[in-house]
């Protein structure tokens, strides 16, 4: 089924100079398992087509079972020399959570209900 | 040797909190209160300061904290530490000394210094240091007369060492953030510069704590689930000497902490998680585990840590130009478009006028300005907020811009308001050059008084 990463998902964002990071946090290993295969770079890429006009690096931390997305040059130049609104990225993490993915049913169940 | 040492952080930024770092120090048991009063460019405007008047340069606000906890730091023993001497530790030095003395006490205060290598950086750049900016990979020839302050983010070991002198309140120049948590550990448990594990420990813990209350129920994704944030506890590290620790708050404050809101805190400004690099130790973030204990209390386990690089950071601010930026409300029947009208005006009646910048910007706040085109467009948007900004080296250019934006209030489309505050004025923009020094060019010194 169609959901929102905002279910089954926690998320983080700051700066890193000109770029920003956006972690996803995973409170079920299976689910976790499934966010390493299915939300590839390219995925996030296409997300923030919008905002980041580099590279995404992605990089994966088993033990905490979060995943971390480097969104680069996405902060208009970044620093303080950056002119827009969010020129930290602190938003960038919420809208990572409103990427919609096909989610297998069979997970459903390890999704916890808040 | 303490059992547990409890580490709590009361000011994650510039900015934060007054009373976090009293309630801290007041609301339960505490073995150390660290303080973070700077900010990449914070250290630049107190330069700026401490030119104009040789006694200024520090982080005035952290004066009246001290104040407000002084008996706590005279008769509880609570030691603070703290980088709110900012470029000049001397000077805090001396006034915290006399603001004790009013109150009849007697107070030890150990500073640090050697961070600052703004007068030496062109006799550095001489001895063949670079200091290419190390996320650009410019030279430093083009900001080089440009430069406001240069400081190395320097080792925590100088913290234990002014504890081990008897200082009670210390003053740590720019060490890096987490090591205003890990100093106090290094000093309580004998940890060696070869210790990496346990150095990893100690830094992962003030990574953890650094940024306040975001890892104790602020900023976290399931914000429902947070009660009475009004009151948020801030965080406290309870160390151990084998480099255990839990992350938890004091009784009867507000917030959560679990693995979610400590675990959405690791991954803050994270880079490669493998190698999280600090004056101290090279941190491998992805090698621990992080376990919910009883309520509002978790645990870190098996941290590991490798050795150090050769080199520190070095955070140089420098002079790049202005900046300035206004908005305009538009609300009514076809809110949006008529936003797009008013910016259109407005950089059209700019360039007619013979304006040009380096760089600009057009937002609409309530629409996407934070998240672009992520969202559709919802069908009916009451109001937006107009956001313009204009960035050039010309300081009369970006005033010109702010005499722009009030006209069209009354020459553009119906149902414009919001604007007041006056006219948006030029501001200095002071940008950060990250570089690097080896590590035998920095000297540090430590003096108790």
């Amino acid at each position: 089924m169609k959901i929102k990463l905002q279910q089954i998902a926690h998320a983080r964002s700051g700066d890193k100079g000109a770029h920003s990071n956006a972690g996803l946090l995973f409170t079920s290993p299976e689910i976790y398992a499934w966010a390493k295969t299915n939300l590839t770079s390219q995925l996030i890429k296409n997300h923030f087509k919008s905002i980041a006009k580099g590279d995404i690096i992605r990089y994966e931390m088993d033990n905490l079972l979060a995943l971390n997305f480097i969104l680069g040059d996405s902060l208009g130049g970044g620093g303080s020399e950056s002119l827009i609104n969010d020129a930290q990225g602190k938003t960038h993490g919420q809208a990572l959570l409103l990427l919609e993915v096909d989610f297998p049913d069979e997970l459903l169940q390890f999704v916890k209900e808040n | 040797m303490k059992r547990i040492v409890r580490i709590g952080n009361g000011q994650g930024f510039w900015g934060d909190s007054i009373d976090a770092p009293v309630h801290l120090a007041k609301g339960g048991p505490l073995d150390y209160l660290t303080l973070d009063y700077l900010a990449e460019v914070t250290l630049s405007i107190m330069q700026r300061q401490k030119l104009k008047n040789p006694q200024a340069g520090y982080a005035r606000d952290f004066l009246d904290m001290v104040k407000r906890i002084l008996p706590e730091i005279t008769e509880k023993g609570i030691k603070v530490i703290t980088n709110a001497g900012g470029v000049n530790p001397q000077s805090c030095r001396e006034k915290l000394i006399e603001l004790a003395a009013a109150s009849g006490k007697n107070i030890k205060i150990g500073v640090i210094q050697g961070d600052d290598i703004f007068p030496d950086l062109k006799a550095l750049i001489g001895k063949g240091i670079d200091f290419k900016n190390i996320d650009t990979g410019e030279s430093i020839d083009s900001i080089i007369d440009k430069v406001y302050s240069a400081n190395v983010y320097i080792n925590s070991f100088t913290i234990a060492e002014a504890l081990e002198q008897g200082a009670q309140i210390v003053l740590a120049g720019r060490v890096s953030d987490p090591g205003l948590a890990l100093g106090p550990c290094i000093y309580e448990y004998g940890w060696k510069e070869t210790d990496f594990n346990l150095l990893a420990s100690g830094t992962l813990a003030g990574h953890i704590t650094e940024c306040g209350a975001q890892c104790t129920g602020g900023n976290y994704s399931d914000w429902k689930s947070v009660p009475y944030l009004a009151g948020v506890g801030y965080p406290i590290i309870e160390m151990q000497a084998d480099g255990q620790f839990c992350i938890t708050k004091h009784k009867g404050t507000g917030g959560l902490v679990n693995r979610e809101t400590v675990g959405e805190q690791i991954l803050y400004e994270m880079g490669d998680p493998a190698h999280y690099i600090s004056p101290d130790v090279c941190v491998d973030f992805t090698s621990f585990n992080l376990t919910d204990k009883e309520k509002n209390r978790v645990s870190v386990e098996n941290v590991k840590g490798f050795e150090a690089t050769d080199t520190y950071k070095v955070s140089i601010s420098y002079f790049a130009g202005y900046k300035a930026s206004g908005q305009l409300t538009i609300s009514g029947p076809d809110a949006l478009e008529k936003a797009k009208l008013t910016a259109q005006i407005i950089w059209e009646r700019l360039s007619k006028a013979g304006y040009t910048f380096e760089d600009t910007s057009t937002e609409f706040l309530g629409v996407s300005s934070c998240h672009g085109e992520i969202n559709a467009q919802p069908e009916q948007i009451n109001e937006v907020v107009l956001r313009l900004g204009v960035r050039d080296q010309n300081k009369d250019k970006v005033n010109r811009f702010g005499k722009e934006i009030a006209p069209v209030i009354t020459s553009g489309p119906p149902g414009v308001t919001g604007f007041s505050g006056g006219r948006p004025k030029a501001q200095e923009i002071v940008a950060y050059w990250p570089a690097l020094i080896p590590k035998e060019f920095v000297h540090t010194t430590v003096d108790v008084l």
